[in-house]
């Protein structure tokens, strides 16, 4: 991605050229040199749009969370500022530890799981076979399909009475499991969301297996060693730079998860995450019928301190990963 | 396709061995579709419950002995506004996404503008941030300017799903043309918006395609914002929102909400059997390169 300089022809200069770059040398051809004019109109819409439509909506999200907002406020318009009382409220709340626990136990087991089973598959698929390019098309189906659809059809699937799930396992004598209910909502949900966030896994993994080569292998076997240790020796630690992003963004993304736990539970009894407390507080159909802005405001802005720091942990592991090339 | 990308995508050639390999070949496409066939049984459940006959669903049959469409009928005299509705907030998302990304992916990767690593880097973080922040803030807004439940307000919001993701894919494919290409432009006087209209664009079709399919899909899967912006839109909601009614109901009526389901998925076949090599080069992209 670095700015593109080319050689200049023999013989064909041209001398002048409007915009011409700060520093930029005579004699040189009218750009590609780089223009600040150019470059920054080109650009200009996306700026405008990231502050229009990603700023502003985040401060606005701050701003809520130190206001004490309520349904009145809207029409009103009267939010009076509080400092962070509201982050002390929400934080000594009896819902808030317990739900950061589950959102832990949410993120971890997904992670854990996608990524064992997504390194599985790309293992299984990395040597071509007769089908392998359909089959391995066809594992994107749920990372593609809406979430909605995926989630209602878990949904129907872990119905208690007529879900297959129970069906299945009353095969092996297993008594029916209440998978929706408020004890088990939050092993549901994972399992759910294991299952959509495979595909992603198994593609980036895939694609940072191709890129090992090939004379690694054969070397290995050549010294005798068997598929295990070739694992556990080549493809596991060549394969340490992928992961590291990986998980990343895996964790980023399994952290603002909304959809799949509302669609399923609502995110009644131990499905409740951070993010799915925060959309419950101020958009849920709740029991309770309180919408809460500004506490629903206070996890979300603790919900983007984290994507922040991630954001910017990512950006070291990348350049790490650069400097090591 | 990207060359780049190409390269992440493609896939690995099998050295010499043959006999024995051509044998476990055929056992590893055994359990390959084994393997498929699990995961993907929740499609397959999705189409059985929306073809078994209303009285025989809760008996949960493997197979729909008696197939009907009186689903499907059902669902799409209900559905069809929503269904509408989602066609034009998808293509509005796309038209949108591919507007602002496109001369914006030429500026980051061919052209000079200032602060471009901290622009790289909100790209980034734009993409981790959770939607349900992003959901706050445009209701505040939205409220205030009074756009909550209108289409042009719901394609606003779906961009921002897109947006950075086609930045950053346009740039990582137009860092990749060569430079004698827009070099032989800017010698025959072209501007650079001609350069960019005429050289550029062309070139970086399967890149537009690329971001105009994914733009599209997130759009039409859209179940966050429409939930929260687009809540009281009536026939203005898209499909999402009409499959949502259904969870709702007194009584869940399986049958039609799975036909709905099907009828929703069709963008997704679409685009597997369309573009399926886009897909991946669009997941890799997005995820491993900036």
């Amino acid at each position: 991605m670095a700015l593109h300089t080319p050689p200049m022809p023999a013989g064909e200069l041209v001398t002048e050229g409007p915009g011409r770059a700060p520093g930029a040398r005579t004699g040189r051809l009218r750009n590609l040199r780089p223009t600040t004019w150019v470059g920054l109109a080109f650009a200009l819409p996306l700026l405008a749009y990231l502050l229009i439509f990603y700023l502003y909506p985040l401060v606005e999200n701050v701003s809520m969370s130190l206001h004490r907002f309520t349904r009145a406020s809207f029409v009103t318009g009267e939010a009076p500022f509080v400092g962070f009382d509201i982050f002390g409220e929400v934080i000594s709340s009896p819902q808030f530890w317990p739900t950061v626990r589950q959102t832990a136990i949410f993120v971890i087991v997904s992670l854990t799981f996608q990524y064992v089973i997504g390194l599985a598959l790309a293992v299984f698929f990395r040597r071509v076979f007769p089908l392998s390019a359909v089959l391995r098309g066809l594992f994107l189906v749920p990372w593609l399909l809406p979430i909605i659809v995926s989630g209602t059809t878990w949904q129907w699937m872990m119905d208690a009475d007529s879900g297959i799930l129970n069906q299945f396992l009353g095969i092996f004598g297993v008594d029916p499991v209440w998978w929706l209910n408020a004890e088990n909502s939050l092993m549901s949900v994972t399992i759910a969301n294991i299952w959509l966030g495979i595909p992603f896994n198994l593609v980036i993994l895939y694609s940072g297996l191709q890129n090992i080569s090939g004379d690694l292998y054969e070397a290995a076997s050549l010294d005798g060693a068997g598929p295990w240790r070739q694992f556990w020796s080549i493809t596991f630690p060549l394969l340490k730079p992928v992961t590291a992003i990986t998980l990343l963004l895996g964790f980023v993304y399994t952290l603002k998860v909304v959809d799949i736990i509302w669609i399923m539970t609502m995110g009644t009894g131990t499905s409740q995450t951070l993010a799915t407390w925060a959309y419950s507080m101020a958009f849920g159909k709740g029991s309770s019928g309180v919408i809460r802005y500004s506490e629903a405001s206070v996890v979300g802005t603790i919900l983007l301190v984290i994507a922040l720091a991630m954001g910017f942990i990512y950006l070291a592991v990348q350049r790490r990963q650069e400097a090591d090339r | 396709m990207s060359t780049s990308v190409a390269t992440l995508s493609s896939t690995g050639t099998a050295p010499a061995g043959r006999d024995n390999r051509v044998r476990r070949a055929w056992w590893k496409t055994t359990i390959g579709v084994i393997l498929t066939a699990v995961m993907l049984f929740p499609v397959y459940w999705m189409v059985n419950v929306s073809l078994t006959p209303r009285d025989a669903i809760r008996s949960a049959d493997l197979f729909p002995h008696n197939p009907t469409f009186e689903h499907y009928s059902q669902a799409l005299s209900q559905q069809l506004p929503y269904l509408g509705t989602s066609l034009l907030v998808g293509l509005g998302t796309v038209a949108l996404t591919l507007l602002i990304s496109a001369p914006a992916g030429f500026a980051v990767s061919r052209l000079f503008v200032p602060g471009r690593r901290v622009l790289n880097f909100s790209l980034i973080v734009a993409q981790m941030i959770p939607a349900v922040v992003m959901a706050l803030g445009f209701y505040q807004i939205y409220s205030r300017l009074d756009i909550l439940n209108t289409v042009p307000g719901l394609i606003l919001a779906d961009s921002t799903i897109a947006v950075p993701f086609a930045v950053m894919l346009f740039s990582a494919f137009m860092a990749g043309i060569p430079g004698e290409l827009l070099q032989a432009a800017q010698i025959d006087g072209a501007s650079h918006w001609r350069t960019f209209r005429s050289v550029v664009l062309p070139i970086s079709r399967n890149s537009a395609v690329t971001v105009a399919l994914f733009a599209f899909l997130w759009a039409w899967s859209d179940f966050l914002f429409a939930s929260t912006l687009n809540r009281e839109g009536g026939n203005l909601r898209p499909i999402t929102m009409g499959i949502y009614d259904f969870i709702g109901a007194q009584n869940q009526e399986w049958g039609p909400m799975m036909a709905t389901a099907v009828i929703a998925s069709i963008p997704t076949a679409v685009l597997l059997v369309v573009a399926q090599r886009y897909v991946a080069a669009g997941v890799t992209a997005g995820a491993v390169k900036d």
